[in-house]
């Protein structure tokens, strides 16, 4: 083999390095795919990751969060986090699973509106605080029989599974809900994406849930201000248009329908026989086949052929949107504005997906600058808001048109407040950072703000209205005293009662004469530069 | 309220002024008071009489329109100031009747008048708007224009009778008001009147003689003439039939002195028939002057973007599109330069005396 340079390795040799790798090795080595890629991130990461867990777990049990953060610095750069909830709790068996091995959860495999949706994150906060301190994770559960189930453990990166160090069952003590306590690496600050910021923002998305924090800066208390929670989100089966060839064949196989044709309508959203059959027609295979002897050739026909046909869309009414009334409550009890407007847009459809924008701006008062709070799913998006389609639907824009002075994005003192739920929303990456720009989101986005900047910009002309209105009648008043004074002395009239007159006519007639109109031609009067007549009289 | 006949009694019609507008709030109106618009756009060239008068248009000024309230108060102001100088039967000057109203609105950090020129376009809306004139409101500007020459001109107000030939170097100066009842004329020589627009030039005029040796009048406005000086034009021209030669600098800004003293004003268009002298005429200066009197070249002034531009509003009004007009302004366009009277002492000091006046007067090298 003339190709050949010394040193070549042969494939059997090189097979001698090649072996599998968990997923906890991965993560171990390529941390920043999750958002881990500096010490102040990794304190909210790890934030979010718990309370996004918890707010998950309450609503779904359809209990009230309550939500308790607290961090303290236990050395150099070196914290101690504790989030703690008063959700359901989980049960005993279960703990060392979903905190001791990534991708274990209980939402990966179905399409529901979550803020989590891949069983990684809380894991890979273990991960990350016993890879950069050792220090293990303490988790407290109870479901509320008295019993609280203690663990301290580690996850065992080479096999994803949890080591458990220290196991305990404590009586005496009612209550139901999860706490873990992190010891990790960190520095911690409070800017524009902070654990501190992102708690607030979390407090806006969530009105219905107490949340307190108390942090190396003091005690931040957010309280509940509406009662009653979101509706609750609906499972659905996904539709066939948002699938493509690898998960379809997975479907393919593991299915338990007897039929081809059984397969695509039980499996698949809103897919009925007529539709199965058609596929099946288009693709040339025959529908009352068993799914299993589907040869792999043919598995791509019928990826295809779906393509082909004319699907319904899926069902939309499985989301659950925040509704005007909470954004309305959220904004007002954090931001203390002046004026709010709110948009909610009907459900739409990306690649089979259903979901919904809804949008808020909250314009002054206490709020001094613009600002864009980005959220999926109700957990705010603080990273990469350049790449976030939420930024790129808000600079695409014309915000002049509704009277806002603006260079791409309005300098206004408001806040805009977007809100995007999804059964699946499309993340840019892994760490969940910024939402990707299908035309069908970036489209209803933009439809929601302009609503809402429409909403804004009606009530902003109101204001100027009645300030102009103020500042004409303080001009009305001001000159006419003096008027009534000259009447008084071209007419013999009493100055008194001429004023009262004027003050009359201003009071019932001001109304009318709103505009400057035509009574301005007269302005025009002044000397144009054609009538240099000049130096009469001087 | 624009009345056509010139009142008979101003102080009755500014009380009319007032007791409408006080009627229009007894029955809460809007006030307005309707005012004649003075600007190009209500003007006309009356082709007969050969004088700018007053259009139809009527503007409103109105109480409850923020643009206009304080001006419909000052307007009120100078209303009510007038009536009472006339119930005082004193005169005195726009400028005194401007300190007069001015003093500032109580609770309010505001001037009723910041300034003259907030008062002065006012007058001249009440006078036009009542059809009446500024002497009869008993108002007057600054003595402005001076005149020399053997006329006598006598002032039964101050029992005086003043000969212009004894005026010394500042010559008669001509009153703002300038009516037969307080100027008259007696014992008129002069064969001509010479309106110079420059008072460094009529210095010059009075220091040698030149009215006597030419047995005329000379006058000067000192630039643009005062409401006096053209009532006196017009009316030793009416009187005495005195012909009337304008004597300006070679430029747009000249040559409209002229038109003003020949046709009237745009902004006083109301009083064209008391102030407009149609059958003046335009002696000098004038761009081909350079050439017919040898002018030499760098006494010339070139010509700037606004010169050019008001050349060009000069060609626009209709009095002004006569044949030798028309020539005059589009040879100066041509050449691109304009001249002072001045320029003429470049030949010699008493050039403008001894020779530029004598023959243009004498060959009748006029523009119409």
């Amino acid at each position: 083999m003339a190709d050949q340079v010394a040193g070549v390795k042969s494939a059997e040799e090189l097979a001698k390095t090649q072996k599998g790798v968990s997923v906890s090795e991965f993560f171990e080595k390529n941390r920043h795919l999750l958002g881990y890629d500096n010490k102040i991130k990794a304190l909210l990461i790890i934030v979010k990751e718990g309370v996004d867990n918890a707010l998950d777990a309450c609503e779904e049990a359809r209990i009230l969060p309550d939500i308790y953060v607290k961090m303290e610095e236990v050395g150099t750069e070196k914290y101690k986090i504790v989030i703690r909830d008063n959700g359901p709790g989980i049960v005993k068996q279960n703990i060392p699973k979903v905190f001791g091995s990534l991708l274990y959860g209980s939402k990966f495999h179905r399409l529901r509106q979550n803020r989590g949706a891949q069983g990684l994150g809380i894991s890979c906060a273990v991960m990350y605080s016993q890879l950069t301190t050792g220090e293990p994770v303490e988790i407290l559960s109870s479901v509320g029989d008295g019993k609280t189930h203690r663990y301290k453990m580690k996850i065992d990166v080479k096999n994803n599974i949890a080591q458990v160090l220290e196991e305990e069952t404590l009586t005496g003590k009612e209550w139901h809900g999860v706490q873990i306590t992190f010891v990790c690496e960190g520095v911690y600050r409070e800017h524009k994406q902070s654990v501190l910021e992102y708690i607030k923002q979390t407090a806006i998305a969530n009105p219905f849930s107490n949340i307190v924090f108390e942090g190396p800066t003091g005690r931040f208390d957010f309280k509940r201000t509406v009662n009653e929670l979101p509706k609750e989100p609906k499972e659905i089966p996904p539709h066939i248009e948002g699938v493509e060839y690898g998960v379809f064949e997975r479907m393919l196989r593991a299915t338990s329908a007897r039929s081809v044709a059984s397969f695509l309508t039980t499996e698949f959203s809103r897919l009925g026989k007529t539709t199965a059959d058609e596929i099946c027609k288009v693709a040339g295979i025959d529908g009352k086949i068993s799914p299993r002897r589907v040869e792999d050739k043919d598995i791509g026909k019928l990826v295809q052929a779906t393509k082909q046909v004319k699907l319904i869309a899926p069902p939309t009414d499985v989301l659950s949107p925040l509704g005007d009334k909470l954004i309305e409550e959220g904004l007002k009890k954090e931001l203390n504005p002046e004026f709010i407007a709110t948009v909610s847009r009907s459900p739409a459809v990306y690649r089979g997906f259903p979901f919904q924008v809804e949008v808020g701006i909250a314009y002054g008062q206490s709020i001094t600058e613009f600002k864009i709070i980005r959220l999926a799913n109700r957990v705010p998006l603080l990273y990469q808001q350049g790449d976030c389609a939420i930024t790129k639907s808000s600079m695409e824009i014309d915000w002049k048109r509704y009277k806002f002075q603006s260079d791409k994005l309005p300098t206004e003192p408001m806040v805009l407040f977007v809100h995007i739920c999804s059964v699946w929303v499309p993340f840019t990456s892994e760490s969940k950072e910024a939402i990707a720009s299908y035309p069908e989101i970036m489209k209803e986005i933009k439809l929601a703000i302009q609503e809402a900047a429409r909403k804004v910009s009606l009530y902003l002309s109101g204001i100027r209205k009645a300030e102009y209105q103020a500042e004409r009648m303080k001009t009305f008043e001001k000159y006419a005293e003096e008027t009534a004074k000259a009447l008084e002395d071209l007419t013999g009239e009493n100055a008194k009662k001429i004023k009262q007159l004027i003050d009359k006519v201003v009071s019932e007639r001001s109304g009318e004469f709103q505009d400057m109109g035509e009574e301005d031609a007269e302005e025009k009067t002044k000397k144009t530069k054609d009538d240099e007549d000049g130096g009469e009289d001087e | 309220m624009v009345s056509k006949e010139r009142i008979k009694d101003p102080k009755e019609g500014l009380e009319n002024f007032g007791k409408d507008i006080v009627k229009q709030l007894e029955k809460i109106q809007n006030p307005d008071m309707s005012l004649p618009v003075r600007n190009l756009s209500n003007i006309y060239f009356d082709d007969k009489s050969k004088l700018i008068m007053l259009g139809d248009k009527v503007s409103h000024r109105t109480y409850l329109n923020v643009a206009h309230t304080r001006k419909f108060m000052q307007t009120v102001m100078v209303a009510s100031g007038c009536k009472k100088l006339i119930q005082q039967g004193v005169t005195t000057s726009i400028r005194d009747l401007f300190y007069n109203m001015k003093h500032t609105i109580p609770k309010y950090n505001e001037e009723t008048f910041e300034t003259q020129e907030e008062s002065d376009p006012l007058i001249e809306d009440i006078e036009a708007s009542l059809n009446t004139l500024r002497e009869n409101l008993h108002l007057h500007a600054e003595q402005k224009g001076s005149l020399v020459g053997p006329i006598t001109i006598r002032e039964p107000s101050f029992d005086t009778e003043n000969d212009c030939t004894k005026m010394g170097a500042s010559g008669y100066g001509i009153p703002s008001i300038c009516e037969p009842e307080t100027v008259q004329f007696r014992d008129c020589k002069a064969e001509f009147v010479l309106i110079v627009e420059k008072d460094a030039i009529w210095q010059r005029l009075n220091e040698d003689r030149f009215w006597k040796k030419h047995n005329c009048l000379v006058m000067t406005g000192k630039g643009q003439p005062d409401r006096g000086t053209r009532r006196m034009i017009n009316r030793l021209h009416n009187e005495l039939k005195l012909p009337i030669y304008v004597c300006a600098d070679a430029d747009v800004w000249g040559f409209y002195i002229y038109s003003v003293i020949k046709q009237g004003s745009i902004n006083l268009s109301f009083v064209s028939d008391r102030l407009g002298t149609p059958q003046a005429k335009y002696l000098g200066l004038t761009t081909q002057d350079v050439a017919k009197f040898s002018i030499p070249k760098n006494v010339t002034i070139k010509l700037n973007e606004g010169d050019k531009k008001r050349a060009q509003e000069l060609l626009n009004y209709v009095w002004f599109k006569k044949k030798d007009w028309e020539n005059e302004i589009k040879h100066m366009l041509q050449v691109g330069y304009k001249l002072e009277l001045e320029a003429l002492s470049s030949k010699d000091i008493r050039f403008i005396t001894e020779k530029y006046l004598p023959q243009k007067i004498k060959e009748e090298d006029f523009l119409p």
